[in-house]
């Protein structure tokens, strides 16, 4: 089991969620997080002070998927979050130990 | 039949005060609703929570003490004090009638209308110390100052003291209101000090920016409405022709001047900064009703738009300035209805001959004397005695967790 986190902008979590259902993706969890990568930030004034705005906001998605799903999620996401500009954002795919639904005290693949 | 007219006109004027006091209570929610906007999100509880308990305070005090020392009617010209306290005897249809119509609104509609304005330069003080400074040390300021600093120096003007007989002119208080309290805010920032963080030792000045625009501007629109009441109210008077155009005159001005300041302050910052600053633009807004509140009759409208527009203005270069003196007014406050009420107080001369910038200059500067070191003095026993500034930890936290005890909002998870 993997469990897949991908960093994209805010606006293409509904696009990246209908293309993650069409390839059965049962669940996902989203938050809303702040960022940067290797894009530079830049300066703002508020009342004349400076400040410098280099975390901008990006939604987390957390996607727990059997083996097998692994290249289809990631192309999904992929396809569905490339705007072709820079903050586009990543995915890193982790090894799941283990996964428990709660309500049923299933475990492993069926919990998925 | 002319018993009726004369009734019917004192009903009238005396509905007039408080319909018009009531627009200048709900200045307090513009108040607040600004303040809470344009501090962080985990100082919002205090802020509020200083807004509701200084109308409050305001409203008891200048009943006890206040009002009596504003408007005692002694033969002094400095010293105000006479013994009576506010009753609920008013006059007489009798009394009334036999004046002729002199006797023209209830006394208690004089006195609803005037402590809504000691209410008005309190809060002033609560947005120049928002985010540091220990509540019950701020109400019991409120205290000292609705009960006797404003009180004193609105009796040498409007409870007819030695500044009203020296010719000094202020219509609805650019000086005895906005002028008194953004003193003893600057006063109170001065023994203060600035958020932790604010300026670097490098000379930085850091930005930190407010928590809810749609608040702050909301605030700004509800003190725009209120200032038609604290401008047109201050006719004193509307139940006749004359009377009921000056108002109408009043009401225009008032609106013309928020206007102006507005658009200037939009152009200034947008000058200076390269985009525009709304929290810049809502306090224009606030300029250019004070500029124009020591004299919103005499101005035509065209005037009175000038008049604000050179408010706001000021007030920019006066917010950056500040920070230059390293002097944190986390809503601008001090500049809005400091600096911004001077201009007001000089502006008098554009357009009324019966000014004279001595003699305005005169009355601020007696204004400002009087507000800052006897606010000092009082600052500084407060902070003998309970401290006036809440602990480093307390103010990285937040106060609402330390002063208050609760969140602003408390469900949300996004910090």
């Amino acid at each position: 089991m993997k469990l897949i986190t991908a960093i994209i902008k805010p606006f293409k979590l509904d696009d990246v969620r209908e293309a993650l259902s069409e390839i059965g993706v049962a669940g996902i969890t989203a938050t809303e997080v702040k960022g940067f990568g290797r894009q530079k930030g830049h300066t703002e004034l508020y009342r004349g002070a400076e400040y410098v705005v280099d975390f901008l906001p990006k939604i987390k998605l957390e996607i727990a998927i059997d083996d097998a799903l692994q290249q289809s999620v990631i192309d999904a996401i992929t396809n569905a979050a490339n705007t072709g500009k820079i903050g586009d954002g990543k995915i890193f795919v982790s090894d799941l130990a283990e996964v428990i639904r709660i309500r049923t005290g299933e475990s492993g693949a069926e919990a998925l | 039949m002319e018993n009726q007219v004369i009734e019917l006109a004192y009903a009238l004027d005396t509905f007039y005060f408080l319909v018009m006091g009531a627009f200048v209570m709900w200045m307090a929610a513009g108040f607040a609703m600004l303040e809470a906007g344009l501090v962080r999100s985990k100082s919002t509880v205090e802020i509020l929570t200083k807004n509701i308990a200084l109308y409050s305070i305001a409203s008891i005090m200048y009943m006890i003490m206040g009002y009596n020392i504003m408007y005692s009617g002694t033969d002094s010209s400095w010293w105000p004090f006479a013994i009576d306290i506010l009753t609920n005897a008013d006059n007489s249809a009798a009394d009334v009638i036999a004046s002729g119509g002199d006797t023209y609104y209830s006394g208690l509609s004089d006195f609803f209308f005037q402590v809504v304005f000691v209410a008005t330069a309190m809060s002033i003080v609560s947005g120049a110390v928002a985010e540091r400074m220990k509540l019950w040390s701020f109400l019991v300021f409120a205290i000292v100052m609705c009960g006797f600093i404003y009180p004193v120096q609105g009796f040498w003007k409007w409870g007819g003291g030695f500044l009203d007989a020296a010719g000094f002119l202020d219509f609805a208080g650019s000086g005895v209101v906005h002028l008194c309290g953004a003193t003893a805010a600057l006063a109170g920032v001065i023994l203060l000090g600035a958020r932790k963080g604010r300026y670097t030792s490098d000379g930085r000045v850091v930005a930190m920016p407010g928590c809810n625009m749609p608040l702050a501007t909301l605030g700004t629109f509800i003190l725009w409405l209120g200032w038609f009441g604290f401008n047109g109210g201050s006719e004193l008077m509307v139940s006749n022709v004359g009377e009921a155009n000056a108002v109408s005159l009043v009401f225009v001005n008032t609106n013309a001047a928020a206007a102006g300041g507005v658009v200037a302050a939009l152009l200034t910052a947008r000058l200076m900064f390269g985009k525009a600053d709304l929290s810049m633009t809502l306090n224009g807004a606030l300029a250019g009703l004070v500029s124009i509140t020591a004299e919103p009759l005499t101005p035509t409208p065209l005037l009175a738009t000038f008049i604000g527009a050179i408010g706001g203005i000021i007030v920019v270069l006066s917010i950056v300035t500040m920070d230059k003196f390293k002097l944190d007014d986390p809503v601008g406050a001090i500049s809005v209805h400091g600096v911004c009420g001077v201009w007001g107080l000089i502006a008098v001369i554009l357009s009324n001959g019966d000014a004279m910038i001595g003699t305005q200059l005169y009355g601020a500067l007696v204004i400002f004397a009087w507000t800052f070191i006897v606010s000092g003095i009082f600052w500084m026993i407060i902070k003998m005695i309970m401290g006036l500034r809440v602990s480093e930890e307390a103010e990285m936290e937040g106060i609402d967790i330390h002063e208050c005890g609760m969140e602003a909002y408390p469900e949300f998870v996004n910090k």
